[in-house]
């Protein structure tokens, strides 16, 4: 991977970690419930392997796509479902509807699956996985040789630890902010509507994914 | 349209709400107890700077007759900020109206001009009747929708009521709340502890049991409820009954505590077929897990001449306070009790929710006392404090005064009238002091009947909070 591809990632990652609905104000929310800021911190574990598994199954699916198909291919049909989801991200009144917050381990680890999955957190990574050249693949000919399944799937990995990574320090640190500093009262006056920003983006990338390969 | 920022009506705690800025307008159900007339929402204009406060300056009617309004509510309140499925840039800006006898629920649009909202949509009783539902009471905003309870059963089913669950957005009748609702029959209101994953039901009776008036037969009877139930509110399951003894009939309003690190609420119970006492207990968490009740306040009844007491009530010589409505300040500190038959709005200091101490009083109309108004103080008014609103930071407190079309009939024969009233309540003290620029009454409702008032912006029964 290249060192744009990390930064990438990262920064992917860190734009999901500011998002409050992908988890860090639920963590707050159970810290505030235990007062607790340490309790914070322990609830972004369950929602970070959520997320995560949710981003390793887009970016686990490109890369086995990768192995039997050119990547050409899944760039293009990648870049399409990605505008076609975030004009339903953008189109739809529909919210993410869930009741329930006493959750623990597995049961914050299955909702934060949900709302990643709901949100194509994954496939805001498909640019960057399919920009990616196999491994020992030369970049020249990345966009059509098929490549071994087992090194791509680690690849995929690798890709969705570094996000993951990102996503959850940030979303520690702005838990942590709001949760000892700022107050609940930053809600109200910061929380821009992110769902029209990663509808913009996922239509935007999706574009670009395609434009690109072309 | 979603918005950029959150709704500014939205606050996270309750601590945050109690800062909102006065509210400017209200909404009041006012209905035509003869159904020769639609029923309405009136707006009343609460601004003290305003030259029209205290006046009815908007009115939308219906376009049908018999709907009887009685309580309602916002399509998106502060729960839209709560972690688990944030969604805090929908506006807060539909009242969502159930007709309690005829089980159409309106939705009407309060933004384009606030002081004459706009019917939007009209869900008819045959789409509430997909949820198995009729006869729509109680109206909140939550995590899965818009959430209805309902007092009878479709397709002439007296029962069991329960709720019925909206779409937030299209407000299509989404289907039935409850997967398994255990012994719940009686539906009447219902809240919740949201970050607890608790669903709280209370039980009045079916279509039957009240349409037609108060049967004494099955007061007596004690067939009236006499429980609240507990639900879990992410499985849909019913998890306990609590049963507060069958001569406790009608256990009303159900008021949470706001603060949702705490685990306890107040209901009230209209009337004792013992001693004609009304009460309010308090539910509350228990350590083994289970939730346990314990009556705190009781309300005695006032011995009174047969002669001027209405026919339903001269065999017993009394009069009972029928506590119809209690209200729980957005601080949980202040629990607002009206007791309707008496004519008495109590305030009790709740500091301690075990131990309420009585701090403020006020007596308008009532059965036998028919207490006036200072604006008024030569009528004698007919009903009494009835459904209790507070403002956000609870320096105000709003009531109106009919109960429900056919009782109000049974215990005001000679008529019930139409009142609304103001309260200002002493935060530090305690202590209610009528509002005497404030009474609007008699011919400013057009001979509708008033019920239930919400506030723009939201109110201590409108919204509930995720954060401490």
């Amino acid at each position: 991977m290249s060192w744009l591809a990390i930064a990438t990632l990262a920064g992917l990652g860190a734009f999901h970690g500011l998002n409050p609905g992908m988890g860090w104000l639920f963590a707050v929310a159970i810290g505030l419930q235990e007062r607790s800021a340490l309790a914070v911190l322990r609830a972004l574990v369950p929602i970070a392997a959520g997320h995560a598994l949710s981003v390793f199954a887009v970016a686990g699916l490109i890369e086995v796509l990768r192995s039997v198909l050119a990547t050409r291919v899944v760039a293009i049909a990648g870049g399409v479902v990605m505008v076609g989801f975030g004009l339903w991200r953008a189109l739809s009144k529909r919210h993410f509807a869930w009741a329930g917050m006493r959750l623990h381990g597995w049961q914050l680890t299955g909702w934060s699956f949900l709302m990643s999955s709901v949100h194509g957190a994954g496939l805001m990574l498909v640019p960057v996985l399919v920009a990616n050249p196999p491994p020992g693949v030369h970049q020249d000919h990345a966009l059509h040789a098929p490549s071994d399944p087992g090194a791509l799937l680690w690849q995929g990995l690798a890709a969705t630890t570094v996000h993951t990574v990102a996503m959850v320090a940030v979303a520690g640190a702005v838990g942590l902010l709001v949760y000892r500093i700022l107050g609940l009262e930053v809600l109200r006056k910061a929380w821009v509507n992110l769902d029209l920003v990663w509808a913009v983006a996922l239509i935007g990338s999706g574009a670009a994914a395609v434009a690109l390969t072309l | 349209m979603p918005l950029w920022k959150p709704d500014p009506t939205f606050y996270p705690s309750p601590r945050q709400a109690v800062t909102a800025p006065a509210e400017k307008l209200a909404y009041v159900a006012a209905f035509d107890r003869s159904a020769e007339k639609p029923d309405a929402i009136a707006v009343l204009d609460v601004d003290e700077t305003s030259d029209s406060y205290g006046r009815v300056v908007g009115w939308t009617d219906l376009p049908y007759r018999g709907d009887e309004l009685h309580h309602f509510g916002w399509n998106a309140c502060s729960s839209a900020l709560c972690p688990a499925a944030p969604h805090p840039h929908v506006e807060r800006r539909y009242l969502i109206v159930p007709g309690l006898r005829s089980s159409r629920i309106y939705v009407l649009d309060t933004k384009d001009d606030p002081r004459a909202p706009k019917l939007v949509r009209t869900i008819e009783p045959a789409e509430l009747a997909k949820a198995g539902y009729s006869r729509p009471h109680t109206v909140h905003c939550g995590p899965e929708g818009i959430y209805v309870s309902n007092l009878g059963g479709a397709d002439g089913a007296d029962g069991p009521g329960g709720i019925a669950l909206l779409d937030h957005d299209s407000f299509d009748v989404l289907g039935a709340w409850e997967i398994d609702r255990g012994p719940q029959y009686f539906g009447y209101d219902f809240w919740w502890h949201l970050t607890r994953d608790v669903l709280v039901t209370s039980e009045w009776g079916t279509p039957s049991m009240i349409e037609d008036g108060l049967v004494g037969e099955l007061l007596l009877g004690r067939e009236y409820g006499h429980a609240i139930h507990f639900f879990d509110l992410r499985r849909r399951r019913h998890l306990q009954t609590l049963d507060l003894g069958d001569q406790h009939q009608m256990v009303l309003e159900l008021r949470p505590a706001h603060d949702p690190t705490k685990e306890y609420g107040f209901v009230g119970v209209v009337v004792s077929v013992e001693d004609l006492s009304a009460s309010v207990w308090v539910w509350h968490r228990q350590d083994d897990g289970t939730f346990g009740i314990r009556k705190v306040i009781d309300i005695p009844a006032e011995p009174a001449d047969a002669a001027d007491l209405p026919p339903i009530l001269q065999p017993f010589g009394a009069v009972p306070p029928l506590v119809t409505d209690i209200d729980l300040s957005v601080d949980d500190r202040y629990l607002y009790v009206s007791a309707w038959g008496i004519g008495k709005l109590l305030q009790y200091d709740v500091s301690d929710p075990f131990a309420p101490r009585l701090t403020g009083e006020v007596r308008l109309g009532g059965i036998v006392t028919r207490a006036a108004h200072p604006a008024a103080p030569d009528e004698r008014l007919a009903g009494g404090p009835q459904m209790v609103e507070v403002s956000r930071d609870g320096r105000r407190v709003y009531i109106t005064n009919s109960l429900y079309g056919a009782w109000d009939d049974q215990f005001y024969p000679d008529g019930v009238g139409a009142w609304a009233a103001r309260l200002d309540v002493d935060l530090d003290n305690g202590g209610l002091t009528p509002d005497a620029r404030f009474f609007p009454h008699g011919d400013e409702f057009r001979g509708l009947r008033v019920h239930q008032t919400r506030l723009q912006g939201g109110d201590a029964s409108s919204d509930s909070y995720c954060f401490p």
